[in-house]
């Protein structure tokens, strides 16, 4: 257990010690709050849509997030690099405490992220259904902060170095983000593209998180939060069982 | 005396390319045992071996009577250790890193903090144990990292060319720490160098490794005996000639590059 803090503290230590990481990580999703959001605002209300900045909003969270749990997961490639990777590999804990630990902090920083990012989307005009739900938000966001972490720790610990990076934020997790339906929804969309994103593990994130800020939920509350728990569990125990493996 | 590091018939392959070939040797608990070799002869490998990081492809191993294979968890228990290469947080403060471990290897917080300011006052970093490591110099990581490796009191201590890039004054300070912890407290020491004189003065036994295969085991007096030399550097060069080695980077070390050269452009 001890392990497991330790690790996770440390998670912390280094984002909150790097103030270019946290600024740096934040204009991805603003760029895409300002340019989508305002951009194609009038569209929407024309189209009959309501207000699309609070469409969008929950989706812009949920981005940053994403990259950022991600992002989290492939630090273990900078750790290897680095040497730290080998030092917590030969110490006396187990690897899943190790990873757990990881996983946890990664989530945590990439939890904060969100929460900046949601600030942020409250400025630019960004409101809230008063709801019952409301803090379900909190939950949902978590999900996709741990969810993610995994995915992120089974990249980290699959590659051995960063040439494959641009791959995986090119040909995975764009497309996450892209058909995840946090910029536009499902209706309309050809069925394919439809059906990419009911299998998109971040759809349901994505949804759960919209609902519980407008009463909305495109899914349904109970998928979302089964899916969500079901996916985070599986994919905590994906991300361990692949660091479990790593050699150096 | 009772061996506490046992290698028999060990093997290990990366593809096609044989780094270890057939090894065996033992070390008798409470001795300093050097492993000696030219670059790329297989003595990293052996280590990560040992240590747990890295599976053989054939072979037997004990570690202080366990196998590192399938009984991590008591071989890790059994060792400390200082690598090859960096291993040291470099976002983190000296006692941050010295703190980690203590965690990592469940050493109780009062003892934590005392052997952390004793062994940084040892090391000579004291004074500078709250700044980051990124700003240490090659010579106070080093520092750092066998002040680390000697926080929890292992039974095995792996050395994988601890005093690299140390100057003499350091080295002898650390050696005779060494020393001294192997004669009062029974520690086994596992260590590589490529400084010949240094492995003379310290190790009780040595074996030299080359291309995977041991070519020579004794004490250094016996080596240079065996080979009519008059030092330890001249036995090594008899028995492993004068050949340069090239060595292989791996993807690991090209990304060490590449971080080393991406971080020198962005951040200072």
């Amino acid at each position: 257990m001890k392990a497991i803090y330790i690790l996770c503290l440390r998670q912390l230590k280094r984002y909150f010690r790097s103030p270019a990481r946290i600024i740096g990580s934040l204009g991805q999703p603003i760029l895409f709050l300002v340019a989508l959001g305002f951009g194609l605002k009038a569209m929407f209300a024309r189209a009959g849509q309501g207000n699309y900045i609070n469409f969008l909003s929950p989706g812009i969270v949920s981005m940053a997030i994403l990259f950022n749990a991600v992002f989290s997961g492939i630090e273990i490639i900078w750790d290897r690099q680095f040497g730290f990777l080998k030092e917590t590999l030969v110490a006396p804990v187990s690897r899943l405490e190790i990873v757990l630990g990881r996983m946890l902090g990664g989530a945590i920083v990439a939890f904060v992220q969100g929460l900046i990012v949601f600030a942020i989307c409250f400025l630019a005009g960004f409101r809230i259904v008063r709801s019952p739900y409301l803090p379900l938000a909190i939950f949902f966001m978590f999900m996709i902060s741990l969810l993610f972490a995994g995915i992120g720790t089974v990249f980290g610990s699959v590659l051995q170095d960063m040439q494959g990076f641009p791959l995986i934020i090119n040909f995975i997790i764009m497309p996450i983000f892209f058909f995840s339906g946090a910029i536009f929804t499902a209706n309309g969309l050809p069925k394919a593209l439809q059906l990419l994103l009911r299998l998109n593990p971040l759809s349901y994130g994505v949804d759960g998180l919209r609902g519980a800020c407008s009463n909305v939920f495109a899914f349904g509350l109970a998928t979302d939060l089964g899916v969500s728990l079901v996916l985070t569990a599986a994919l905590l125990a994906i991300g361990s069982y692949f660091f479990s493996k790593i050699q150096l | 005396m009772s061996a506490i590091i046992e290698v028999h018939d060990l093997v290990k392959n990366y593809g096609g390319f044989c780094a270890v070939n057939h090894i065996s040797f033992s070390v008798p608990a409470g001795r300093i045992f050097g492993f000696l070799g030219p670059n790329g002869a297989g003595k990293t490998t052996t280590i990560k071996m040992l240590t747990t990081v890295l599976d053989p492809t054939s072979g037997k191993l004990l570690v202080n009577g366990f196998d590192p294979t399938h009984q991590e968890k008591q071989v890790r228990r059994s060792f400390g250790i200082v690598f090859q290469d960096p291993s040291l947080d470099e976002e983190l403060t000296a006692y941050e890193n010295m703190d980690l471990h203590g965690v990592l290897y469940g050493v109780p917080r009062g003892e934590r903090r005392k052997r952390t300011d004793d062994l940084l006052a040892f090391v000579g970093l004291a004074d500078r144990k709250n700044d980051y490591v990124k700003q240490y110099s090659g010579g106070m990581k080093r520092r750092l990292e066998v002040a680390r490796a000697l926080l929890h009191v292992p039974q095995i201590l792996f050395l994988d060319e601890p005093t690299l890039g140390l100057d003499p004054q350091t080295r002898n300070h650390i050696w005779s720490y060494i020393q001294r912890l192997s004669r009062e407290q029974n520690v086994t020491v596992f260590f590589t160098t490529h400084y010949m004189e240094e492995a003379d003065r310290v190790a009780d036994d040595v074996a030299v490794i080359d291309h995977g295969k041991i070519v020579a085991q004794g004490s250094p007096g016996e080596l240079k005996e065996r080979t009519k030399s008059a030092t330890l550097e001249d036995a090594f060069i008899t028995l492993t000639g004068h050949a340069i080695r090239e060595e292989e980077a791996n993807a690991v070390d090209r990304m060490r590059m590449m971080g080393r050269a991406w971080r020198g452009s962005g951040r200072r």
